[in-house]
């Protein structure tokens, strides 16, 4: 009875789309390309956005609410604005935190510095702080793994500490730590903050939720401009940016785990007499655990992600050597570099998750020894190897103390190995992948990119709006509407056409690739679980390292960065194709089999419909990660919004530009988000999930 | 059980309702007032509000254990918790030992619950990060109670539902019967002087239910505390109560002991929900006795005149004498034949004995 009914929506639907796509293409052939015709190009009606943005921000900077600030240089008191002070200190107190932090890690004396003066560390050479020697270092991560886990996670932290330090990485890799340590908690601590306020307050998340929206589908480069504006050039500002991207999914997080506690728990608190405060921290934050330890997760592996991207404006440390060497094309380097940061990735991934994994245990032993045993062990690690650093300073006579730093020009470098192997692979394949590549772009590539850039506004408009009524009626059409308005009338919307073919391009292979991966791993629980453990790996990886070995094949072309995008956004399409169709219960699996059902038209006709909503959440996955990878993918030219962007780092006057592509950026994603969040919804429906 | 309930009448009620009402919705004050006291569940559902409780009041005593009943959605949960105030009735008046619940600032509320109430949840509503000894020492150390006499008196509290060598367990290493006992314990653990339970052994297994209501009986019989005890289970319901009140769409329809709500149903729906209750388990031995005319007529047997038909037929059965009724004291009171027993038990149903 049902049966009927659902075809024949099914049909109107597909006839609506039908007669859509004819009106498109008439539009598209019958439309002229011409300046004035505003069925071709809307005029860029808010093309003075980015200068009102500038005004705004160069206003508050210097002229607004003057105060009195003492000078000690010119012992006298002057005019500054408020905010310039106000962003000074955060900036002084940020960057004195990343130092402490750093010179526990690698030595210096500018913290003593700051508590006692120039002078005095000059009259006493032993104000010094000599940096932990790096088996200190190696010995309690693998103490640390240890504890949170066991021997599997101890020789995985202890192997990569061990390679980071042989091959000569230490100092910029303790850099990049650094800033990720100073990053993480506090960003832990405001998305926690604001998770809660959210939860507390209606208003707060109806203020808030719009604008994690958008957070979550900027561009990381986009966050790199105002905090550039704001805090200045260097590590600071890195942190600052850094704190702001990873702050988002933190407040999410916080407020999923929140409302996930049952009413009940809630009710028995009051009943305690808990008052607000010990409601919230004795009974709601305890109970929502496991989603805020899996938010700080989430807030460790994106800091690292952006600290490498923070280089940009002067983050010292991995990523800043990484774009050095991808600058001067030098694979080799940038390959052993990007190892670093994926080893660095996956350890703290491991790590954060084993601590979020981790049952607090109150009753075990109580004598002394076997509650504090780690910490003894600990001081004595630390007791042994400055020690073994000691006399390995008399035996090393050429300066460099191996048992204490190796520096980054003395350790083993894979350098020449690798670059070995990129020359090898360049001499043996060069023409097959030049050939293969150039096919691409010109036979492909660049038709499908005239074709987009041939669209006419119009047309545009038409083809989105129109799905938008398809899948969401007429709410979702005005809402992605709204969005390609903004964009329309910026001056950008050939870049941003530019941005959207890539970004198509990349999603519909990926999601190719990604679903019959996914379709044919799902078949076997080993298989799956092998492929689930494959996504894994490959999320942690920082989106920057993929550029690596693409650049290495196909040089600066559109190749590379389409090949990085597929690369990277099959993840997520394959990891919830995976998902999906082994969450369709077991029950289903064998109904359809005793219906004498074979394989394949059990996957046609029963898993895939049942496992279709997850699956477009893969797939709303798969465009976030395309759109993210094709901005980075400026790095390596490309002509769309994202080298735009990158641009405007570089402009003394960019955080207009830099927001309001951000923007443009972000409005394609939530665009994409909103239909297909809408449709899995419609369908999850239909289905009666 | 302690049967003191109406007998027994104290001076002041340890709860007292008066027209309490709870409407959802947002306009629910306004409708509330335009209504005069008079609300149609329908018509007020039109309008966007739902009644959870409908002109409720009642008074109940020290000691005594006021059983709610009710299908589910028939605002229950809604009552209990206007009175613990987890919600906040629409309109009435409710007094707690006197002092006007809905006028209290949150720090006499927050005293108030710290002192003098104890909730027992259906979902056990456990914190899953604290053990056994933990959870139940948790009002304690809300109170700011130091941690050792918090332990201490938490392991009391373990030790009285049973759960010795369990203290170090975490909620999710126990059964629903042993996470249930430690929601028990820890509604217990402050001592307070009203004890809330909202439908506590639903969740549970019918094997389990039944050792679960006999704990409760155990325990209510050494505390006696003022009970307010919230079920969709009649036989539970009998089983457990002084009072009953029988709730629908909000409404109390009668409130009465149990004996009286089987004999005489003050309404319809009353009379349809106790129709195929058996009288044995409702019915007193003092309901059916006779007046002693010989005591040497007596045999051995000695049943008490509290206790439920159900509960000693057998045995009066198995007697050829007549069987002796005594009071708490002792004294001999009455006399039961076989004759009237086995009536209550296979005779016609409108025989109202
Ligand atoms: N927070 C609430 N908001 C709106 N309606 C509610 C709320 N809580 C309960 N109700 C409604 O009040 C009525 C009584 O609910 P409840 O007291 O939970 O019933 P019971 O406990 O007897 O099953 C139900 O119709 C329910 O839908
Ligand atoms: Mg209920």
């Amino acid at each position: 009875m049902i049966q009927p009914k659902i075809e024949k929506k099914y049909n109107t639907k597909a006839i609506q789309l039908l007669i859509t796509v004819v009106i498109f293409l008439l539009l598209y052939f019958l439309i002229k390309p011409s300046e004035n015709n505003f069925l071709w190009r809307l005029p860029p009606l808010i093309a003075g956005l980015p200068f009102l943005i500038n005004d705004f921000v160069s206003y508050l900077m210097y002229d607004f609410m003057p105060i009195e600030i003492y000078d000690p240089d010119i012992d006298d008191f002057e005019d500054s604005p408020i905010i310039k002070e106000i962003t000074r200190s955060i900036s002084s107190a940020v960057l004195f935190c990343i130092q402490v932090i750093r010179e526990v890690l690698v030595g210096g004396v500018k913290t003593i510095v700051t508590f006692t003066s120039w002078d005095f560390v000059r009259d006493n050479e032993w104000a010094y702080w000599p940096g932990l020697p790096w088996t200190f270092v190696c010995s309690a991560t693998m103490l640390l793994g240890f504890i949170l886990q066991g021997v599997r996670l101890a020789s995985l932290a202890g192997l990569a500490t061990l390679y980071i330090a042989i091959f000569g990485q230490w100092e910029p890799a303790m850099q990049t730590v650094s800033l990720v340590l100073i990053a993480a908690p506090v960003s832990f601590l405001i998305g926690l903050t604001f998770g809660v306020l959210a939860f507390k307050s209606t208003k707060m998340e109806a203020i808030l939720t719009p604008l994690l929206n958008v957070a979550q589908t900027m561009p990381q480069f986009s966050y790199l401009v105002p905090a550039m504006v704001f805090f200045g050039v260097g590590d600071h500002a890195g942190a600052i940016a850094t704190i702001i991207f990873a702050t988002p999914p933190m407040i999410r997080l916080t407020l999923l785990g929140l409302k996930k506690v049952p009413p009940e728990v809630i009710e028995s608190g009051l009943m305690s007499g808990c008052n607000d405060l010990q409601l919230m921290f004795r009974v709601l934050i305890p109970t929502a655990r496991r989603d805020i330890l899996i938010g700080v997760n989430q807030v460790i592996m994106q800091c690292l992600a952006m600290a490498v991207i923070a280089s940009f404006i002067g983050a010292k440390g991995l990523g800043f050597n990484l774009l050095l060497a991808l600058n001067s094309l030098k694979v080799g380097k940038a390959l052993e570099l990007g190892i670093c940061i994926v080893l660095i990735a996956v350890v703290l991934d491991k790590l954060s998750l084993a601590w979020a994994d981790k049952q607090v245990d109150y009753f075990s032993k109580s004598d002394f020894l076997s509650r504090h045993w780690y910490k003894i062990l600990l001081i004595g690690l630390l007791f042994f190897w400055s020690v073994v650093a000691y006399i390995g300073g008399f035996f090393f006579k050429e300066g460099f103390n191996y048992l204490y730093i190796i520096p980054h020009n003395k350790g083993i470098t894979t350098e020449h190995f690798w670059q070995a192997g990129v020359d090898w692979i360049l001499d043996t394949f060069f023409f097959s992948l030049k050939a293969f590549s150039d096919f691409l772009i010109i036979n492909v590539l660049i038709p499908i990119k005239n074709a987009y850039l041939g669209m006419p506004v119009a047309a545009t408009f038409v083809l989105v709006m129109s799905v938008g009524y398809i899948i969401g009626g007429f709410q979702s059409a005005i809402v992605v509407g709204g969005f390609l308005l903004f964009i329309a009338l910026t001056e950008w919307w050939d870049r941003a056409l530019i941005t959207a073919y890539m970004t198509t391009f990349g999603v519909v292979i990926s999601a190719i690739i990604g679903i019959t991966v996914g379709s044919l791993c799902a078949q076997s629980s080993f298989a799956s679980k092998t492929i689930l453990l494959v996504c894994d790996t490959f999320q942690t990886f920082p989106s920057f390292i993929y550029l690596i070995p693409v650049i290495m094949l196909f040089g600066v072309t559109d190749t590379s960065v389409l090949t990085a995008v597929i690369v990277y956004a099959t993840i997520p399409a394959t990891r919830y194709t995976v998902e999906g169709l082994r969450s369709v219960p077991v029950a289903l699996h064998d109904a359809a089999s005793m219906s004498g059902v074979n394989k394949l038209q059990r996957w046609v006709k029963i898993e895939l419909p049942m496992a279709f909503p997850h699956i477009m959440l893969g797939v709303n996955q798969t465009i976030v990660f395309a759109l993210f990878m094709v901005i980075i993918g400026a790095l390596i030219g490309t002509d769309d919004l994202g080298q735009y962007i990158l641009k405007a780092l570089s402009d003394k006057n960019g955080i207009g530009n830099g927001l309001s592509l951000g923007l443009c950026v972000a409005f394609i994603g939530l665009a994409a988000d909103h239909l297909i969040r809408t449709w899995a919804r419609e369908k999850k429906k239909e289905l009666g999930l | 059980m302690s049967a003191k309930g109406s007998e027994q009448i104290k001076a002041s009620p340890v709860i007292k309702c008066e027209s309490v009402y709870k409407i959802f919705g947002l306009n629910a004050t306004k409708m509330l007032s335009g209504a005069n006291g008079n609300v149609d569940a329908e018509e007020f559902q039109k309008a966007g509000c739902v009644v959870g409780v409908n002109n409720a009041s009642f008074e109940l005593f020290e000691g005594e254990m006021l059983v709610v009943m009710g299908l589910s959605g028939s605002g229950k949960s809604t009552l209990l918790r206007c009175i613990s105030r987890l919600t906040t009735a629409t309109s009435g008046k409710i007094s707690i030992n006197g002092s006007d619940l809905l006028s209290m600032g949150n720090k006499e509320l927050i005293e108030l619950r710290r002192n003098k109430m104890g909730m027992v949840f259906q979902s056990f509503a456990l914190l899953p990060h604290k053990t056994v000894l933990e959870n139940i020492a948790f009002p304690l150390q809300i109170k700011g109670n130091s941690t050792t006499e918090s332990v201490a008196r938490a392991m009391e509290m373990v030790n009285l539902v049973g759960l010795s060598g369990r203290e170090n367990y975490f909620p999710r290493e126990l059964s629903g019967g042993q996470q249930q006992r430690v929601g028990i314990a820890r509604s217990l653990a402050v001592e307070p002087d009203i004890w809330f339970l909202d439908e506590p052994f639903s969740a549970l297994d019918p094997l389990i239910r039944k050792e679960m209501q006999d704990e409760f009986l155990r325990l209510q019989g050494v505390l006696n505390k003022t009970i307010l005890f919230v079920t969709h289970d009649f036989d539970e319901a009998l089983r457990l109560a002084d009072r009953i009140a029988i709730m629908k769409d909000g409404i109390i329809e009668q409130l009465d002991t149990p004996a009286n709500i089987v004999l005489s149903p003050a309404t319809e729906y009353v009379r349809k929900f106790t129709e195929d209750v058996p009288r044995e388990k409702v019915l007193k031995i003092e309901s059916i006795m006779n007046p002693i005319k010989d005591k040497d007529q007596l045999g051995d047997l000695r049943v008490s005149k509290d206790s439920l038909i159900e509960s000693v037929a057998e045995s009066v059965l198995s007697q050829a004498a007549l069987v002796g009724v005594v009071d708490n004291s002792g004294e001999i009171v009455g006399s039961l034949d076989h004759l009237k027993v086995i009536k209550v038990l296979f005779g016609d149903k409108n025989n109202k004995n």
